[in-house]
């Protein structure tokens, strides 16, 4: 049996990556470390730094004015990636994020976008109906705090700093960092205590 | 380059549509165009998405971080809620005081 044909993306890219080597742009190597940057990446990454601004004051500082300079710190290798903004929830601010343009997303601490962050419904209800988005997810928010929405449209990446949940007093950095979920980072949803 | 709007200032987004002129790569979402809002801070210069898309020399440009009501945007929703969107220079009119 004949093996299926390849999908004309895959020839297109070989050819691309041809042509960038022989003119000495890329190589196969730094294509294979970039590679292998983006699939170590994961909310852990981003739930670590959130718990670390929780417990170190100084961390936090540097996390809300300067969240690259904040990932490095934390070992994330961020040459080449965007900068990265960090959104502070108060008790009258909670932050979602959306790409309504395409999927921009801090893959460089969050790794892969979840599929329901990139599907049109979630782009285009986001940031008309952040109410009624976050309702579905089970995240309800009083009137009286005030969402704000941030539409991720062009050159910086955003990952959201929660608020540290009630019931969570004198727990480890390692402990905290275990409710705050990939969901809550975007602001979908709220860490929760179990 | 220096930023030429300060964070509190008032700006009106372009109600420019390139896409009806032809071929283009735009950052700035229809929701906002023709819309007023507050900058909320400078967030850098980058290079012009515009003519990076299209492989062109791209001079950079200040991004500012600028903050819409909701419900003027819709016409629904919640009066206290906001969205936050990162807009070019190029794509801002400041607004004389006064002005609505």
């Amino acid at each position: 049996m004949a093996a299926p044909p390849r999908p004309e993306s895959v020839e297109l890219l070989e050819k691309l990556v041809a042509a960038l080597s022989a003119r000495g742009i890329l190589t196969e190597e730094e294509i294979a470390e970039r590679q292998a940057i983006t699939d170590r990446a994961s909310p852990e990454t981003g739930a670590r730094m959130v718990a670390k601004a929780w417990t170190d004051p100084a961390y936090r500082a540097l996390l809300l004015s300067d969240g690259t300079a904040a990932a490095e710190a934390m070992g994330v290798t961020m040459a080449g990636a965007p900068p990265l903004g960090v959104l502070e929830d108060t008790p009258t601010r909670h932050h979602l994020v959306v790409c309504t343009l395409c999927s921009c997303y801090p893959r460089a601490v969050l790794g892969y976008p979840p599929h329901w962050y990139k599907s049109a419904a979630y782009r285009a209800r986001a940031v008309r109906d952040p109410r009624g988005v976050l309702a579905e997810w089970g995240t309800h928010l009083p009137d009286s705090v005030e969402i704000r929405v941030v539409d991720s449209t062009a050159d910086y990446r955003w990952m959201v700093l929660p608020m540290r949940p009630a019931g969570t007093e004198g727990w480890s950095e390692e402990r905290l960092a275990s409710i705050v979920t990939r969901d809550a980072l975007v602001g979908v949803a709220l860490p929760r205590v179990p | 380059m220096s930023a030429a709007i300060a964070p509190g200032a008032r700006v009106r987004v372009r109600d420019d549509w390139p896409e009806e002129r032809g071929p283009c790569h735009i950052r700035t979402p229809h929701y906002v165009r023709g819309r007023t809002g507050t900058v909320e801070r400078v967030l850098g210069a980058f290079p012009n998405p515009e003519d990076l898309a299209f492989g062109r020399p791209a001079p950079r440009r200040t991004l500012y971080h600028v903050r819409f009501d909701q419900k003027p945007l819709w016409d629904e929703g919640n009066p206290r809620d906001t969205v936050l969107v990162e807009i070019f220079e190029h794509w801002l009119e400041p607004l004389a005081e006064g002005r609505h």
